[in-house]
């Protein structure tokens, strides 16, 4: 192509937008606006909504979100060090109205795939030509002997920002000097597979000024975990981590890390090997799918099987299910697996209301972890389906995680990557 | 009339797959990116470079750089390398059709003033219209961030310089100093 060429396409790149729209809608002359219900305002239910709307502004986009406004798991582990407050993580609906979604505030407790319906705790009922479903995690409650939902008021998971991420943060405050944080590590699959180690990171960033003879302790149920090597190349460098005098220790499951059962009143976890006794304890409970996917059987054993081309439903035709809630490996169940599956999802909607086969999906997952001051890592993928075996495969040769010992300047450009991922991942899902 | 026609077609043709066999379409493709560069291309994270309007040679060409580690990437290059030749000039076409929104910046007007003297002298000869969206990367309403990490990997021999650019940029630093630079980059912030 000359040019020339290139330019005038650029030039006349407007009109044919106009037309391409134009032709988008012989569904309005039959009637009706087709109806998408969208459960759950996290990231997969906020992207998806805005990008049905881009896609097809004729649609008729309803939003049903418990809260009144959102608060990240992104970066709520920089709450726990003070690098930022809960109030600038949280953030409202406003950007999805102008993009005129329906956004109402309510708690969906049930979908009847026949007479293609939701209905809310509220008492409401919504009719839909699709929905789709993206409620995060759930929690397995009877995983830890002695630990439960009300217990979590005190002994915090905060994996769902919000009151748990601030009770934390206090009890790190108020903790005496030279005391002990016991973090516990859920087993594989669970949301943010870098964010336990992200989270003690944070805490020894806040402990390294504040508390610096302190101690963390990571017990976790597995061998192994994300980035697990640039984690422990910042915790050397940062945090001394391998000298005798390591503000973090990693007890994996080889080593009796599993956590069996715990007791409130002394804050004492009875782990595989040994007992281990906090000042101050966050527990990360083993994961499924949020409890709407069990109420309206959208799950096969913990998480909801989808077909990867579309996203739907393998349980109930017109019901798509994204995020964390989805059985999606070989993606993670991060915030930008959520955004990237939410558009595909919402283009292959757009194309079966069209009368089209869905085209052949493409996916990528990037996660950034600070693990301290001016030193940021990463991971990244770029995905294919697998059309034959309906599952989701990396690119070969592409992807990975940063540079082992990489300089200075470039950890440090990746917390500033960090930071920036973060306000576009938000623009980007609600704005 | 029949030029507006002529375009039309081509564009048209330009939207139809390339290939017959099935595969992300350049918009499907292109919205894997936003999480990162915001939604079509226009970033509102000051370290990633708005990639919106970005003329489809440059797009190319810096994704092939990437892939083949020529430039002082953190995280692109490992990005770049899971997309086929077709696929990147798939995206590039969907990125230049988008129209750039660009967030205004705090800047210092005197800095950005010695800049514009600066960039009318040495750089406008590559990026036209004060470094708006062209034959060469965008440097107008760029974030200062990205531009600051951009000329570090310039000038630090981490990225190789385009034909003449090296240069341009010396006469500048030769005419203004240690202030040269800053200055351009106070000046591109200041063009949104
Ligand atoms: C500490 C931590 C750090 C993280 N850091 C990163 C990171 O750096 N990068 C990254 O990519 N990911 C990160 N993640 C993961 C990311 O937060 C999740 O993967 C992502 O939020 C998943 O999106 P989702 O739409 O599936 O669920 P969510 O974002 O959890 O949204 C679910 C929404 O559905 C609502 N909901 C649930 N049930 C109902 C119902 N019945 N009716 C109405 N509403 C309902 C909930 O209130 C919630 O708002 C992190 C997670 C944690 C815990």
């Amino acid at each position: 192509m000359t040019k020339i060429t290139r330019r005038d396409f650029i030039r006349s790149a407007g009109g044919v937008a106009a037309l391409g729209a134009g032709l988008g809608f012989p569904h309005l002359a039959l009637g009706a606006a087709r109806r998408v219900v969208v459960v759950g305002g996290g990231v997969g239910g906020c992207t998806v909504a805005k990008y049905l709307r881009k896609l097809d502004p004729t649609l008729a986009v309803t939003l049903i979100e418990s809260k009144t406004a959102y608060t990240t798991c992104f970066m709520s582990n920089e709450v726990l060090s003070g690098e930022r407050t809960l109030e600038s993580i949280t953030f409202g609906y406003d950007g999805l109205r102008r993009h005129g979604v329906d956004v109402v505030t309510d708690t969906v407790v049930g979908i009847d795939p026949v007479k293609k319906t939701v209905a809310t705790a509220g008492g409401r009922e919504f009719g839909y030509d699709a929905c789709v479903v993206s409620p995060g995690i759930g929690f397995k409650w009877d995983a830890i002997d002695g630990y439960d939902e009300s217990v979590s008021e005190t002994i915090t998971h905060a994996w769902n920002a919000g009151p748990q991420t601030r009770i934390l943060r206090r009890q790190l405050q108020a903790m005496r000097q030279g005391g002990r944080v016991i973090i516990v590590a859920p087993p594989n699959p669970f949301k943010c597979p870098p964010g336990p180690y992200e989270r003690a990171s944070q805490i020894a960033m806040y402990c390294k000024y504040h508390n610096p003879r302190a101690k963390i302790i990571i017990l976790d149920a597995k061998d192994a975990f994300s980035k697990q090597g640039l984690y422990v190349e910042g915790w050397t460098k940062l945090y001394g981590y391998g000298s005798g005098n390591s503000m973090i220790e990693w007890v994996g499951a080889a080593a009796g890390g599993t956590v069996e059962s715990v007791d409130p009143s002394t804050l004492t976890l009875q782990a595989e090997i040994e007992a281990f006794q906090g000042d101050v304890v966050n527990i990360i409970p083993p994961q499924k799918a949020g409890a709407i996917a069990f109420a309206a059987d959208l799950v096969d054993g913990d998480w909801c099987p989808v077909d990867k081309r579309t996203f739907e439903s393998k349980r109930y035709k017109d019901i798509y299910v994204l995020g964390d809630a989805a059985s999606a490996a070989k993606m993670p169940k991060s915030a930008y697996a959520a955004n990237s599956q939410a558009k595909v999802a919402a283009a292959a909607i757009v194309a079966r209301f069209l009368g089209r086969e869905p085209g052949d999906p493409t996916f990528v997952n990037t996660c950034y972890s600070v693990v301290g001051e001016d030193f940021g890592i990463s991971v990244a993928a770029v995905y294919t389906l697998d059309a034959a075996h309906n599952s989701i495969e990396e690119i070969p040769n592409s992807g990975g995680v940063s540079p082992a010992n990489a300089s200075p300047e470039i950890r440090k450009r990746e917390v500033s990557y960090a930071h920036s991922w973060f306000k576009n991942v938000i623009n980007d899902m609600m704005e | 009339m029949t030029k507006t026609v002529r375009n039309l077609l081509l564009a048209v043709l330009a939207l139809l797959p390339a290939t017959v066999a099935a595969a992300p379409s350049g918009e499907a493709l292109a919205f894997t990116c936003a999480g990162c560069h915001g939604t079509d291309g226009s970033s509102v994270g000051p370290s990633m470079p708005s990639i919106a309007g970005m003329d489809p040679e440059v797009f190319v060409d810096a994704m092939k750089a990437y892939q083949a580690d020529k430039r002082n990437a953190t995280i692109m290059n490992r990005i770049a390398k899971g997309y086929t030749a077709q696929q990147l000039e798939d995206m590039a076409w969907f990125f230049a059709r988008q129209r750039l929104h660009l967030v205004p910046q705090k800047y210092d007007a005197a800095l950005a003033a010695r800049g514009k003297i600066l960039h009318d002298k040495h750089c406008e000869k590559c990026h036209e219209n004060g470094g708006r969206p062209g034959d060469a990367g965008t440097l107008a309403g760029q974030w200062m961030p990205y531009l600051q990490h951009t000329m570090d990997d310039f000038m630090s021999g981490k990225r190789d310089w385009p034909r003449k650019m090296k240069r341009k940029v010396d006469a500048a630093i030769a005419e203004d100093g240690k202030q040269a630079i800053p200055a351009l980059i106070h000046y591109y912030a200041s063009q949104h």
